[in-house]
């Protein structure tokens, strides 16, 4: 355990690294991953085809993969960055984003179609159907997921400490190599820190799942 | 606000064509619905009578023919799609009242988004057309927390409140319990009084004798009758429409 109080700033800047690569990563995800379902739901079939080849490329492979590209293939391309941690970020927020896309899909698909037609009777333009009237149903429906895809997304940013940015698990492994008698301690005491993280997330899921529910 | 007169071609459907896969769903269909006038559209299930509603506001696509408003004809989907739709008030079987919206904001959001009317205009419009309805005060509910029939006047109401040029009736009395169908009939004869052109859908005779100008009898996706309520009630010409009305009377 002394281990663990002795290196609490480490672990506390790991904690504040591994908090900002996910919210980061997140909010990115969110948005792109919101637009690829409304890609995935819009009259035009090529963008319709664009999301669903996208959603289906990055969520069958593996995290490591999108890491890898992200890392190495997208510098020898040109697109340089002064920190690996851009990189991790692009990673997880494209990975996840794909997963976002259809938890939001499926809450689209869940909203009744009368409501789509009858927005679109007054006048409504496809945009304002979609932002107005089906994508606040459709949101409400998914957050549950949504937040089990963001706790999913603060296990993965653990992935970045693979490829040298130091977060809440790179310190972890720092500290297990620099501790070698008491890598249980250590190792426990990186979990608690994630549990600090996602605990709270899940318990938000279920707070917010029963305040924004709507009667039908 | 409009051009046309009273009398004049409101809606017009020429040749209007649709198939469902096999089924040949609207055949052939001719109509044309005067300013001012009120058309039932009956006809035993599966006839078509929905869908020919639902096409005039293209919520159904059509194979060939035309479908004009007020002299232009239906745009492919778009902003001008959008536009025409403003003009032509829809109302469904099944309500669709966005579920996540006030009643207040279910009849307000149409002239705000679409319109660009201001907010205090449109919340004023909006308590006339409930209270016209019968349902000012429960503007601050949310729709779930209305019996089906009060739910149905404020779909009207919404729809009214695009100030359109025809109304639309998809059977807006089959999903309501038979104590509730009145209120809501009640208000759609009130409407047809006041001049509104409006092509219904349904299954109640009732409102038809009371307030239609027209009745249209449909069966297998063709228009087969085309009378006036006393006509087509009294001393319908066709074998279909007699089976249909006998069917209707022996309950």
């Amino acid at each position: 355990m002394d281990v663990i109080i002795e290196n609490l700033p480490l672990y506390w800047e790991g904690f504040l690294r591994t908090l900002f690569l996910s919210a980061v990563s997140g909010i990115i995800a969110l948005v792109l991953g919101t637009l690829l379902a409304a890609a995935r739901v819009s009259p035009v079939a090529a963008l319709r085809g664009f999301s669903t080849v996208y959603v289906e490329v990055l969520r069958n492979t593996p995290l490591t993969i999108a890491f890898f590209f992200a890392a190495i293939v997208l510098p020898r391309i040109g697109v340089r960055f002064e920190q690996f941690e851009v990189a991790a970020i692009i990673a997880l927020s494209t990975y996840t984003a794909a997963f976002i896309a259809e938890a939001v899909r499926s809450g689209v698909n869940s909203v009744p179609v009368g409501q789509a037609e009858a927005a679109r009777s007054i006048g409504m333009k496809f945009g304002q159907v979609l932002s107005l009237i089906i994508l606040p149903q459709a949101l409400r429906t998914v957050i549950p997921p949504l937040i089990n895809i963001l706790i999913a997304l603060v296990k993965n940013s653990s992935v970045a400490g693979a490829f040298f940015v130091l977060e809440l698990f790179g310190y972890g492994r720092q500290l297990a190599n620099a501790n070698g008698d008491a890598v249980i301690a250590v190792l426990l005491g990186t979990a608690f820190f994630y549990l600090l993280l996602t605990v709270p997330l899940g318990i938000l899921a279920s707070t917010v799942e029963r305040k924004v529910a709507i009667a039908r | 606000m409009t051009t046309t007169a009273p009398g004049d071609t409101l809606v017009s459907l020429k040749a209007v064509n649709k198939h469902y896969g096999q089924l040949h769903v609207l055949k052939d269909i001719n109509l044309q619905v005067r300013k001012g006038e009120v058309v039932v559209v009956i006809g035993p299930s599966g006839s078509g009578k929905s869908t020919l509603c639902r096409a005039i506001n293209r919520l159904e696509t059509i194979e060939s023919g035309t479908i004009s408003i007020d002299g232009k004809v239906l745009p492919e989907e778009g902003k001008e799609l959008a536009q025409l739709r403003a003009d032509v008030g829809m109302v469904f079987q099944s309500f669709n009242l966005f579920a996540h919206k006030t009643i207040l904001e279910n009849v307000t959001l149409g002239p705000i988004k679409v319109k660009g009317v201001n907010k205090a205009t449109a919340d004023k419009d909006a308590m006339a057309l409930l209270e016209r309805v019968g349902v000012g005060h429960q503007a601050p509910k949310l729709p779930a927390q209305l019996s089906g029939g009060q739910q149905q006047r404020v779909a009207i109401a919404r729809a009214l409140a695009m100030k359109p040029k025809v109304m639309l009736f998809d059977e807006p009395t089959s999903a309501l319990d038979p104590e509730m169908i009145n209120e809501v009939l009640d208000v759609m004869v009130q409407l047809a009084k006041e001049g509104m052109t409006m092509i219904v859908v349904t299954h109640e005779m009732g409102f038809a004798r009371k307030a239609a100008d027209r009745v249209v009898f449909m069966a297998d996706g063709q228009i087969v009758e085309d009378a006036t309520p006393e006509e087509f009630f009294t001393n319908p010409r066709s074998s279909r429409a007699k089976d249909f009305l006998s069917k209707l009377l022996t309950h």
